[in-house]
């Protein structure tokens, strides 16, 4: 029992990593049009975000090791320790939830320059030209980070008040067996709250009443004598937003290297397709379904009777789902259709 | 017309041995550049040698590929010469004279494996092809060791192979023309086994994790064979174990990135150890992950829960961070050893690139500089008879003590590192500190275990 409720949370904690991405995949493609291949690089890049405010906080005094005299051989003492002592301590300890703040104005940035220097010019092509541009455009941005920060992750703590693990069966009243990592229940949480917050902004403003509008008919809204295109690019920051916030959470759970965002892209493709293309509740719900299948496929007694179906399982259920329901999920009729 | 009846006896003795001298030194006349009709990028009159060197320069192990390709330009700098000469001054018995191979100066191609096996044989076909490799090297995976291996043997070139780990590179897919100074999984086994019993005990349950090919499987196997015993493991033959139990062995994709699905099974499997059977960043994925489900503080039977990771790097170490403390691990070789080729090197090696260098510029070093004696020693390019210097040489002064290019196989036998992640770290090099060396002739093995064929000579 203990086992199959700790890969339903595995489940659901894999899921929101995959629904995070694929919600901002959905909506750029549900306001713009443009199929994205350059969002799993904004992912990485909020993670380098971490990356980079951790190492602001620890600008260090280089202390030599004098018993080396072939190289410079060093131990780190920073600033804000020697400052500020305990409280300077804690501050570097608490680098990646602080470093949201960061991570927030820059994915902005980043969003809006993406969109007005690049994707624009795209809006009226093929996919398949939208594909490419962004797909190198990707390529570009995480060999930029290579040559900055090396191939090797680099890994980030989480605080260490939740560096251990839950004891989530006490919560339930299931015995001592059941715990999981402290920090993949704040990024499952983390995750929730960023879901809830996009569909509320969305359903319960008239920003993003307009641009739901603007999703369904854009040209009917345009009339209005609303600049619909000044919102899809901010709708484009946006996005931008939740998926480099989602990096920047995930840095104490996968060591972030150049290629992370790569690694989850086509994962969280197929999540869209699964759920629908342009259906933000259909990249939800199939983020979460296929994180928690890819998790039970996993088990070892689902591997002793079907070798390998852990690599598959995710393929397998995108071909059932899309065999029986072409749309996806919860696809409208009409979108990408043709 | 010449009257060969007006010839005195002078003239015709003198004739005769102008004649004898004539017919004796033909044949030798002939064939005196057989060889350099015979084999593949022969230099020939030319003033110089090209090595091609075949690193990962893209791609998740581009930062070891880079420490590789320094090594090289640091071989072919001490090889011509250049430089304090690293090595050269510590290695014997050596035949190295610091002007080049064989007078010619050596030269340089570079490939990118992108540690892919089709990439990394296309790579080193347009070395041998277009730039005129006489040797191959390098590497930071068995696949591509493997593969790449075998398109040299075809091509009639030698391939001194970088980092490969998996028993399999000079085991069942072993290659006359192929040549491996890194340990292997097995002797990762062999030294580990009694540094486990030690230090965890022998009442132990392990649970292995392991990459799902080549180098995941040898070592897991390996690693199995000398904590359970040989008998429940396919492949190995007559090795005790120290009376471990297996729980569980999973085989992962490489390149996984969240190992989460496959941690949680070992939570409560009973399990009291972890072997990591992973190297580079699914190593440095899957510790940080293990440690974060709370496995190196547990405790289960009445034990500490331990995590182990059969191969380690210091480039690996430092992406797992804080996580490698502790960790018990095998290493072909490292920095702080105080052996005065070792120092050599690192001192030539930190001199040059302001660091020092991993396990793997280390390997790829020393066998340049084995091949370039092996040309000297043989007095040829010509690959058979430099693949016979090579086999069954003798050396020392290359860091690791009195090592042995073994003839039946091409593995070198040398001691070996056992490991653990430094508690304290005196500086952001000082990850691994030496737990035990490991000495050669406790991880020497029979070579018909694991099967496998030469190959010819004459390709």
């Amino acid at each position: 029992m203990d086992s199959i409720l700790i890969q339903i949370l595995n489940g659901l904690d894999k899921g929101a990593a995959y629904a995070l991405i694929a919600l901002g995949l959905t909506l750029v493609f549900g306001t713009l049009g443009i199929v994205n291949f350059a969002h799993g690089a904004i992912f990485m890049l909020g993670a380098f975000c971490a990356v980079t405010f951790r190492k602001l906080l620890t600008l260090s005094v280089k202390v030599k090791d004098e018993s080396v005299t072939m190289f410079a051989a060093y131990k780190d003492e920073p600033y804000l320790k020697i400052w500020f002592g305990d409280t300077g301590e804690a501050i570097i300890d608490y680098a990646v939830p602080l470093s949201i703040l960061i991570a927030i104005p820059f994915m902005v940035l980043v969003g809006y320059a993406m969109e007005r220097g690049l994707i624009r010019h795209f809006y009226k092509r093929a996919h398949a030209d939208q594909i490419l541009v962004t797909f190198g455009l990707a390529i570009v941005v995480q060999e930029l980070i290579k040559a900055s920060f090396g191939a090797n992750p680099i890994p980030q703590a989480a605080p260490d008040i939740v560096a251990g693990s839950a004891n989530v069966g006490l919560w339930f009243g299931l015995g001592e067996s059941l715990v999981y990592p402290w920090w993949r229940l704040i990024y499952l949480c983390f995750s929730g709250v960023m879901i809830f917050a996009v569909f509320s902004f969305l359903q319960f403003t008239t920003y993003g009443m307009v641009v739901r509008a603007g999703m369904r008919d854009r040209e009917t809204v345009g009339l209005l004598g609303i600049n619909i295109q000044r919102r899809f690019t901010i709708v484009f920051a946006i996005a931008a937003v939740v998926a480099g916030t989602a990096g920047v959470m995930y840095t104490p759970i996968l060591p972030p290297d150049y290629h992370m965002g790569m690694d989850f892209l086509v994962l969280s493709f197929v999540v869209v397709v699964v759920g629908g293309m342009g259906s933000l509740g259909g990249a939800v719900t199939a983020g979460f379904l296929l994180g928690i299948v890819q998790s039970f496929a996993s088990m070892n007694e689902v591997k002793s009777i079907i070798p390998g179906i852990d690599q598959i399982i995710i393929y397998l259920v995108a071909v059932v789902i899309l065999l029986t329901l072409p749309r996806g999920l919860m696809g409208r009729a009409g979108v990408m259709d043709d | 017309m010449s009257d060969f009846s007006k010839l005195n006896r002078r003239q015709a003795l003198k004739l005769g041995a102008a004649g004898a001298a004539t017919i004796g030194a033909t044949p030798l006349f002939f064939s005196r550049n057989a060889w350099a009709e015979t084999f593949a990028n022969d230099p020939g009159n030319k003033a110089s040698v090209t090595l091609g060197f075949n690193v990962p320069q893209t791609g998740a192990y581009s930062d070891e590929g880079a420490d590789e390709l320094r090594a090289y330009k640091l071989a072919v700098k001490h090889l011509n010469g250049e430089g304090d000469g690293g090595m050269m001054n510590t290695f014997k018995p050596s035949s190295l004279k610091g002007n080049g191979i064989l007078g010619k100066k050596v030269t340089f191609t570079t490939g990118d494996t992108q540690t892919k096996s089709d990439a990394a044989r296309a790579s080193a076909k347009r070395m041998i092809e277009k730039d005129g490799a006489l040797m191959i090297t390098g590497g930071s995976s068995s696949g591509v060791a493997v593969a790449v291996q075998g398109m040299c043997q075809e091509a009639g070139i030698i391939f001194m192979a970088g980092l490969t780990h998996s028993n399999d590179t000079t085991g069942k897919d072993k290659r006359r023309y192929g040549f491996r100074h890194f340990f292997n999984a097995y002797m990762s086994g062999a030294a580990l086994g009694p540094v486990l019993e030690k230090e965890i005990g022998n009442d132990r349950r392990a649970y292995h994790l392991t990459a799902d090919y080549t180098w995941g499987w040898t070592q897991e196997q390996s690693m199995r064979a000398f904590t359970e015993g040989s008998d429940n493991v396919d492949g190995m033959d007559g090795i005790k174990g120290i009376g471990w139990e297996n729980v569980a062995h999973v085989k992962t994709p490489v390149g996984a990135g969240d190992f989460s699905q496959y941690i949680t099974p070992v939570l409560n499997s009973g399990a009291d150890v972890l072997v990591l059977n992973h190297y580079g960043k699914d190593m440095i994925n899957s510790l940080t992950q293990a440690i974060q489900f709370g496995l190196r503080d547990k405790q289960v039977n009445g034990k500490n829960f331990e995590i182990v990771v059969p191969l380690f790097s210091r480039l690996m170490a430092q992406g797992a961070g804080e996580n490698i403390k502790g960790i018990l691990g095998s290493t072909n070789w490292n920095w702080s050893l105080k052996d005065a080729g070792s120092q050599a090197f690192v001192k030539a090696f930190g001199a040059e690139y302001g660091f020092p260098p991993s396990m793997a510029a280390h390997t790829c070093y020393c066998q340049t500089l084995l091949y370039a004696n092996a040309c000297e020693m043989a007095g040829t390019f010509y690959p058979p008879e430099v693949i016979k210097a090579l086999e069954g040489f003798s050396f020392d002064g290359m860091g690791n003590g009195a090592t042995e290019y073994r003839a039946a196989d091409h593995q070198c036998f040398k001691d070996v590192l056992v490991v653990r992640g430094n508690q304290n770290p005196s500086s952001q090099f000082d990850l691994l500190e030496v737990v035990q060396t490991t000495p050669r002739s406790q991880v020497e093995y029979d070579p018909k275990i694991f099967g496998g064929e030469l190959g010819p000579y004459k390709v």
